[in-house]
């Protein structure tokens, strides 16, 4: 929800990055405000999902060029976990598995490590074993997911769930959603999404990428992007993404080299 | 043998047998003199002198192994020397006193506190007000007939149980660092459970010999008599550092019909720095012999320490349905070499073994599995599950894997299992991403890699093993 007096909780400008020597990201910009929900759409290999690893801080990438802003703060200059310990969360598109360690115990360290940096009080196993149990409720996770090892062995669509499990017990101030959708059938795309619906407030900011409209039947956006060759080409509302539904990408591109052509 | 060691050996004595006794430390270099000395600084029985020369006559046949994956300078066995009265560790008067280094080595393992003052050599007396705890521990035992003492004070106080059990699980020239412990080991622990009788309470090393500087030849024998259970505990997780540089210790146990010997080492030995300078080598021989009915011979190991490790402890299953278990962790960084595994020999009928290895390598460390499952042709029956995991830290450390399966009848079955997986960048991000710093990332990995091994120690040593290995990786990633 857009309102005309929220707070700029992301603010990206001309990023540029590249990984083993190769240029992805272009000259990104990006304003997110606190209430809103954005939707990243744009071909394969367009630079999403590498857009989504630099804000989370993944080492793989190098950043060139161009800043990132973060509630005022540097984000840039922050270690991956101060990163997710300041509210930003990233929902992998391929969430790894971590065979031998087991769910609950991931869960609730990471829920404990941020609980505590945000000077609240950590849940002792049983505390947190009704806390989780409450939340898999709203997704409609069965319990014995607590006792698997993480991701390990997981469906895709039952991987998608266990990211979303892990927003709603961490409750970010910037969730990026990559591709959440994809892999999910009818019925889970429906529940998560309304378990992201339940977790989106004026306080928070939720970033999706997604290559489908109809996840946005269910999220509705303020915004749409594109994003072509590591930037963003264009932004509107949510009725583009029903325009990119029917015409596809390409008039997008064609349409924004003829703009960037008159203005040389 | 060695032209330079054969040269050595085969040179006149230069030092005088009977000034030697006289002083507290035997002069460098191994002969037959030596040996006399030790034996009678000790005021051994005949048939141990026997043993001894026994043993060392068989160990001047011998080569030392080279088939090993470790690799080391040549051991010049004449330059050490093999006696050393018993060294009172310097006693200090507070915790004020001890190196802060050791204690917040202490801290971070969770060490609790009156254990971190009796390991850092303050004196007993300091910490408990009158009744010492190794007193009150073995009164207890002394009260349902276990015998747990020194094995300096088993030769003179139990002279016909020590006779009847020694090197006859680990003959004398069993192999090269065996034979020579047997020649020249100087103390180590004795410990006898009766008939029937279920060892109260876990046996530790460390009541018995936390005020000594443990010896660098050590021999344990523990003898479960029919129906009689133990649990013993070898080590503890505060590093232990050591004058020496090689120490050879020799382990034997024995379970008659019925009993039950379940053996639990933790191993922190000084392992050199991070470049490789320094460290203590560590060649082990430990065996159990499951040797009535029924009986188990239980070996669980984490072993983190030492630069060079090598190490079998394995089960001879002579009785009808016994049992053997292998349960180890083996942990290098840095520069550390391990060469560890087991060896399950199958004998008896339907006997049955368990063996799960789980090896950490990090830094530029080595870690190889050597494993033997031998089934006999009497051992119809048998069944032996094998599995064999690794985990590799980094870029540059390696893992390797040498199991041997010889089965020599048609009624056994074997399953082997092994893995390798690797402590991922992406899997540390995953965590990263989630608030949980590289370390504690780690530390759980590990803990989740190494649980089936954890649950066999005894509780709090399993806490502690868990903090030790974080520590012992701390670094190592990121
Ligand atoms: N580690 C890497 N090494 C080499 N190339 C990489 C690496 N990571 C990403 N790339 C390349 O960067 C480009 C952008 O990839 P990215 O995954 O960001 O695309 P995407 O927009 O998320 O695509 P999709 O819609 O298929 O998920 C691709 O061409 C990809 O091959
Ligand atoms: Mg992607």
């Amino acid at each position: 929800m857009i309102h005309q007096d929220s707070k700029v909780l992301l603010e990206v400008r001309g990023l540029c990055a590249t990984v083993n020597g190769t240029e992805i990201l272009k000259g990104l910009d990006l304003t997110v405000r606190s209430g809103e929900i954005h939707a990243i759409m744009g071909p394969n290999g367009s630079g999403k999902s590498t857009f989504s690893k630099i804000l989370a801080g993944h080492s793989a990438y190098e950043v060139t060029g161009g800043t990132v802003m973060f509630q005022g703060q540097n984000l840039l200059d922050l270690a991956p976990e101060e990163r997710a310990r300041a509210g930003v969360f990233l929902a992998f598109q391929y969430p790894i598995e971590i065979p031998g360690v087991i769910n609950s115990q991931f869960l609730r360290l990471t829920y404990n490590t941020v609980q505590t940096h945000r000077g609240k009080e950590e849940l002792d196993p049983l505390e947190f074993d009704d806390y989780v149990r409450e939340k898999m409720k709203l997704l409609e996770m069965s319990p014995d997911f607590l006792e698997r090892s993480v991701n390990e062995g997981f469906s895709g669509g039952e991987k998608k769930r266990n990211e979303i499990l892990q927003m709603a017990m961490l409750d970010p101030r910037l969730a990026i959603l990559d591709e959440t959708d994809s892999g999910l059938d009818i019925d889970a795309l429906r529940i998560v999404a309304n378990g992201v619906n339940q977790l989106a407030n004026k306080d928070n900011a939720i970033v999706l990428v997604t290559h489908y409209q109809r996840l946005l039947n269910y999220i509705v956006p303020d915004f749409v992007h594109v994003m072509e060759a590591g930037r963003i080409i264009k932004t509107g509302g949510k009725e583009l993404a029903f325009e990119l539904e029917t015409r596809g990408y390409d008039w997008v591109g064609v349409e924004h080299k003829a703009a960037t052509r008159a203005t040389a | 043998m060695s032209a330079t060691l054969q040269n050595l050996v085969n040179q006149p004595y230069k030092h005088g047998f009977v000034t030697s006794i006289e002083s507290d430390v035997a002069p460098k270099g191994l002969n037959a003199d030596t040996i006399r000395m030790i034996s009678a600084k000790k005021k051994e029985p005949e048939w141990l002198l026997e043993f001894r020369l026994k043993s060392y006559e068989a160990w001047l046949k011998m080569e030392e192994p080279a088939w090993p994956n470790v690799h080391y300078p040549k051991i010049d066995f004449q330059a050490i020397s093999y006696y050393a009265a018993p060294k009172q560790k310097p006693k200090l008067k507070s915790m004020d006193e001890v190196d802060p280094e050791l204690l917040r080595t202490f801290e971070k393992l969770g060490v609790p506190l009156h254990e971190r003052m009796a390991l850092a050599g303050v004196a007993v007396d300091v910490i408990f007000d009158s009744v010492s705890v190794a007193t009150t521990y073995k009164d207890k035992l002394a009260e349902v007939g276990i015998i747990f003492c020194s094995m300096s004070e088993a030769v003179l106080d139990h002279p016909e149980l020590v006779k009847k059990y020694i090197g006859t699980v680990i003959p004398s020239g069993d192999n090269f660092y065996a034979a020579l412990n047997s020649a020249v080991f100087t103390d180590g622990s004795f410990c006898y459970i009766p008939k029937g009788v279920k060892c109260p309470m876990d046996l530790s090393t460390y009541f018995r010999i936390n005020t000594e500087e443990s010896g660098q030849f050590e021999r344990t024998l523990i003898v479960a008599e029919e129906g009689a259970s133990v649990s013993y505990l070898e080590g503890c997780t505060a590093p232990a550092f050591s004058s020496n540089q090689l120490h050879a210790a020799v382990v034997e146990l024995v379970a008659l019909d019925n009993a039950d010997i379940k053996y639990s080492t933790v191993q922190n030995w000084y392992a050199g720095d991070e470049n490789g300078v320094g460290g203590i080598y560590n060649f082990v021989t430990k065996r159990g012999l499951a040797k009535g009915v029924n009986s188990r011979i239980s070996w669980t190991q984490v072993e983190t320490g030492s630069a060079i490790t090598w190490k079998y402890p394995s089960c001879v299953l002579l009785g009808d349905n016994s049992v053997g278990e292998f349960y180890s962790v083996a942990v290098t960084n840095h520069y550390q070499q391990a060469d560890t595994g087991t060896k399950m020999i199958h004998i008896g009928k339907n006997t049955r073994s368990t063996i799960v290895s789980k090896g950490i390598s990090a830094g530029h460390s080595n870690n190889s599995y050597r494993g033997l499952v031998k089934i006999a042709p009497s051992a119809t029956g048998a069944r032996n599950y094998s599995q064999c995991d690794s985990m590799l830290v980094g870029q540059n450390s390696g893992a390797h894997t040498f199991p041997y399966i010889q089965v020599a009848n048609n009624s056994s079955q074997i399953e082997h299992e092994a893995s390798t997986s690797k402590i991922g960048e992406d899997q540390l991000f995953y965590f990263a991403q989630r608030g949980i710093d590289a370390e504690a990332a780690v530390s759980m990995i590990i803990n989740g890699f190494c649980k089936d091994v954890f649950q066999q120690l005894p509780m709090e040593f399993a806490v502690e093993a868990t903090a030790l290995l974080s520590f012992k990786l701390e670094g190592s990633v990121g």
